[in-house]
């Protein structure tokens, strides 16, 4: 036990906030007894519930990532290669977001967020403050924003829940989205029992900046003044951070008041006024969003990244309801504000700014000397903490990690268990798999984001990955987005799922005519404490970042959401990952829709043979199981670099990666942008695995679909063949509205398109309207 | 300038419409704030899509009452071109420039593709023989649901004031109506985005004789292959 040689604060002016701090009180602001222990030591004397209040939600897993720093440490910050595209200008953990550099003085800025545990409660709410607070951590750097995407997870869509949450989510973020202006890409979705009741919200935001604007989240110059800018505070939103670091209960629905209220006009006046003002030459010095942990965060973070003290007054600080606390001023996650730190003497520059777009600027403090942040409400000190305290010695724990038995038991199986798939069952098998709501379209989804706003949108969603032109930086250029990350691979075997869904990625770019420039993370994962899941968490991260130093595409940012847990059990690992792809030249911009008839389609990569893990299993045998496909990295790269030059020479006129449902799936949608269109596809054998099923709908990695002019097929056969790349000529596209395929000399389907794409396209909004 | 472009707080399609006039019709244009008074040389106003004021309360029914708004409607009193897109076409109506008002969706949910529409003979300069009798361009809204009284909507059938109708009704629209223009024809209300329409990367480029037809006498010759170097 520490002794008390420092004096105790003066009693707070609510006198609720005086009480004896217990062990109880500790335990229920989320600290462990030792954490407490730190507390004592750090301050030299017992908190104050104030105090208490901040060190609960800096020290949260939500802002300290104290389960996971070790981990992320394995992640690739910058580039290898430093005479590449993509040089990492603000790496990861520096800022608000991680910037990449894009050429000619650009630079992009993005990252991914979560939004899961809000989303659980109150999904409209939830999912769309989940777009507004990745907004602001882009715009905080000083970037323009150009482009959203989600990677979302549901349920069975059976369920009234599921349906429930899934309309809410969709619409939150197309409300918050739509009204900020900022096109929305779409994303990636699948549909699982383990997320039922613990959807995933991840959300990205990216935006684009000139070198020299790149924004600091720094308090620094002794004296220059602290600004608040935005709406008043309220009580929304109290110990969001700290909420989202539980597991969710039946009991949760009672955090509802932890859950905030987005005003997505709000936020566009201060994206705005905050553009405006961070045009203003040498006016801003430090600027950062109040977002988890609101105004604790921002002003400990700014000042631990300046070295400075900070000394602020809530009297000060707008409110929007009366007779509000130290406490509850301190950790509101109300939405929409900002801290700016600005020049001394040139106060005048910023309010003309924000009455100009009618927003609060008001000036509740300043950067001080030393390293303390001091807070006083009426007249009197209500905390005294050192700023570095909490954001860089927040306990760091190495969790145990025990393999789970399941993962053992999917090395060791064998695909011969399987009954094997009768010729005239091909049919009725894809038709289950098209009906899959994880592969079927999305298009419910995506109508509803305004994905054209800012005149950009150059691939609309639903092909590999979205492509927007940077018209509005007024270059000549096109970013590229993609997310990735199936679930039921990482379930199996944690390392190689991660390593998956990072190539998957990565290739998407590739197929849409991207180089892949760098990647934000989202993991998302079960409760850390558990060793089964922290195992789980720890190879899809040692999975992830062999991925990213073999390709060489570092992490520039992401976030880490743990503990997500409910009544049933937990979420499968899921690493979402997202990457950033720039295409130089818009001839390069290719889609993964076939335009007419008589091109020739041809295979990369060589036959499936791998059904472990499979939609397949899932479709037909409701089975989550089997040893994973395998990931050669070399021969990814091998294919991609091929795919690359091949667009950049203008030979393929598309290419769509096989993924989730395997090759009949990747074929038939293909032909969905035209169902009129038809395809007659042969295979002169069944492969290596020697099993229908696997060569059909066997996912296996490093497999690409493209077509092209027959004048061009024998040339890319042939090259393909000299780089030691497989390549085979599967068919044709022909008027015939019918795709017929043939094994081995028998036809084991002849279906019409438009059939397979009435499944495909009335899955989702037939469900959502029972 | 010669085209203002009225930027409200909430509007978000203020850039894309400068973008297409300036940039690709080479038309000058610049963005007015709702609370500055319209420039003297102004020869044209496009009142701009997005969510002015957050659609609270309806869809512009307080940016209505914002300064530039008496501008605004001297400036079409005395017959000067207006063009309200997306929100500007709900602003218009909301200010009574044009008759009628834009409520939800059928669908009740925001709804964005590229919409084929049916372009009508509506006046010498938006007319099938110059823009072609069927155009597809971007809708992007959740309010987009025109309705009018009997009276209105056969007012408007009589006078040819119908510029386009949607080829498969995406909102509920009352005769499918997708853009209209005032009786003395210098005040046009649409809701797809023709500056959405305009680039080689859009999905096509139907927007430009839509933008071409409304700023005629501003559009020097051969403005699209000077857009398409």
């Amino acid at each position: 036990m520490s002794e008390q040689v420092v004096p105790a604060l003066p009693p707070n002016p609510d006198p609720c906030l005086n009480v004896e701090i217990t062990p109880e009180l500790v335990a229920e602001h989320g600290l462990l007894p030792e954490e407490y222990e730190n507390v004592l030591g750090i301050l030299g004397r017992v908190p104050n519930l104030t105090e208490l209040g901040i060190f609960s939600v800096m020290w949260s897993e939500h802002c300290a990532y104290k389960n996971t720093r070790r981990l992320l440490r394995l992640f690739p910050t910058e580039k290898a290669d430093k005479d590449a595209v993509g040089q990492v200008l603000v790496k990861a953990g520096e800022e608000n977001a991680g910037v990449i550099d894009v050429g000619e003085g650009w630079g992009v800025a993005f990252k991914i967020e979560s939004h899961n545990h809000p989303s659980a409660i109150e999904p409209f709410e939830g999912a769309a403050t989940g777009v507004g607070g990745i907004v602001r951590d882009i715009f905080t750097m000083g970037a323009r924003p150009v482009l959203l995407t989600n990677s979302l997870r549901f349920g069975s869509l059976e369920t009234p829940l599921v349906k429930r949450l899934f309309r809410g989510v969709v619409s939150g973020i197309s409300h918050y989205g739509n009204c900020l202006g900022i096109p929305n890409m779409g994303g990636d979705v699948y549909f699982d029992d383990c997320y039922e009741g613990n959807p995933l919200v991840n959300a990205l935001c990216a935006g684009i900046l000139r070198h020299e604007d790149i924004q600091r989240g720094a308090a620094t110059g002794v004296g220059n003044p602290v600004y608040y800018v935005g709406p008043g505070t309220g009580r929304d939103g109290l110990g969001g951070a700290s909420f989202a670091s539980r597991e969710l209960t039946e009991e949760s629905a009672e955090d509802r008041p932890a859950v905030q209220k987005g005003d997505p006009f709000m936020e566009k006046l201060l994206l705005e006024a905050c553009l405006e003002m961070m045009a203003i030459p040498g006016l801003v010095v430090g600027i950062q969003d109040m977002g988890a942990a609101g105004l604790t965060c921002s002003t400990c973070e700014t000042a631990s990244r300046g070295d400075s003290g900070i000394e602020i007054d809530l009297d000060l600080v707008p409110q929007r309801e009366t007779g509000m606390n130290s406490y509850e001023i301190m950790l509101s996650e109300s939405q929409e504000r900002m801290l700016v730190i600005v020049k001394r003497g040139r106060e005048r520059e910023l309010e003309e700014v924000f009455e100009k777009w009618d927003l609060h600027a008001a000036r509740i403090g300043e950067v001080k000397e030393g390293d303390r942040m001091v807070v006083r409400h009426k007249g009197v000190v209500v905390a005294d903490l050192p700023a570095k305290s909490l954001t860089d010695e927040a306990p760091i724990y190495d969790q145990p990690a025990t393999e789970p038995e399941h993962v053992a038991q999917a090395r060791s199986w064998s695909q011969e268990s399987l009954p094997e798939l009768p010729e005239d069952g091909v049919g009725e098998s894809l038709q289950k798999l098209l009906a899959h709501p994880t592969i079927a379209s999305k298009r419910w989804i995506w109508r509803q984001y305004d994905h054209m706003v800012m005149s950009g949108c150059t691939v609309e969603p639903g092909s590999d990955a979205g492509v927007v032109h940077l018209s509005i930086a007024g270059i000549d250029k096109r970013l590229a987005i993609s997310n990735d990350c199936n679930n039921r691979f990482c379930y199996l075997n944690p390392y190689e799922g991660a390593r998956i869904a990072f190539v998957e990625c990565m290739r998407n770019l590739a197929c849409s005519g991207a180089r892949a420039l760098a990647v934000t993370d989202n993991l998302n994962f079960a409760n850390p404490n558990k060793p089964e899941a922290f195992f789980m968490l720890k190879e899809c991260v040692k999975g992830l970042a062999d991925a990213c130093s073999f390709f060489d595409v570092p992490v520039v940012g992401g976030n880490v959401s743990l503990y997500n847990e409910h009544g049933e059990g937990a979420i499968d690992p899921t690493p979402v990952v997202s990457m950033v792809g720039l295409i130089e030249k818009e001839e390069s911009v290719t889609r993964s829709f076939v335009s007419g008839p008589d091109q020739s389609v041809i295979l990369l990569g060589g036959w499936p043979h791998e059904l472990g893990g499979s939609y397949f299993l899932q479709t037909q045998f409701g089975k989550k199981e089997g040893k994973v496909p395998s990931v050669d990295f070399d021969a990814e790269k091998l294919l991609q670099d091929f795919l690359l030059s091949r667009i950049s020479e203008g030979v393929l006129l598309a290419a769509h990666d096989l993924s989730e449902g395997g090759l009949l799936v990747a074929l038939s949608e293909m032909l969905f942008e035209n169902p009129d269109l038809g395809l007659s596809a042969s295979f002169d054998s069944l492969g290596e695995s020697g099993s229908l099923a696997a060569l059909l709908f066997g996912e296996s990695q490093g497999r690409v679909l493209v077509s092209v002019s027959p004048v061009h097929e024998s040339a890319l056969l042939e090259e393909a063949g000299k780089v030691g790349l497989q390549a085979h000529l599967v068919g044709k596209t022909t008027t015939s509205g019918c795709m017929k395929v043939s094994v081995d000399g028998r036809e084991v389907l002849d279906a019409r398109v438009s059939d397979l794409h009435e499944t495909w396209a009335q899955s989702i909004p037939s469900m959502m309207s029972q | 300038m010669k085209v203002a472009i009225l930027q409200f707080p909430g509007s978000n399609c203020d850039w894309d419409a400068e973008h297409a006039v300036a940039d690709v019709l080479g038309v000058p244009a610049s963005r007015i704030w709702h609370k500055s008074p319209l420039p003297a040389e102004t020869e044209a106003v496009i009142v701009p899509g997005g969510f002015s004021f957050g659609d609270y309360l309806r869809c512009g029914a307080i940016a209505r009452f914002s300064p530039i708004m008496k501008d605004l409607r001297e400036f079409a009193g005395k017959g000067g071109p207006v063009l309200g897109i997306c929100n500007g076409f709900q602003i218009l109506c909301e200010a009574g420039l044009l008759p009628g008002a834009l409520v939800r969706n059928d669908c009740l949910e925001f709804r964005c593709l590229t919409q084929p529409l049916l372009v009508e003979d509506s006046n010498e300069r938006f007319n099938r023989e110059r823009l072609g009798s069927s155009i597809a361009l971007p809708i992007a809204h959740g309010e987009g649901n025109y309705r009018a009284d009997e009276t209105v909507l056969a007012d408007l059938e009589a006078n040819d004031q119908i510029l386009f109708r949607y080829q498969g009704n995406p909102n509920g629209s009352a005769n499918d109506v997708a853009g209209i223009r005032n009786s003395r024809g210098n005040v046009y209300g649409m809701m797809p985005h023709p500056e959405r329409a305009v680039e080689p990367y859009h999905p096509n480029r139907d927007g430009l004789p839509v933008l071409e037809a409304f700023l005629e006498p501003l559009v020097s010759k051969d403005p699209v292959e000077v857009a398409s170097s």
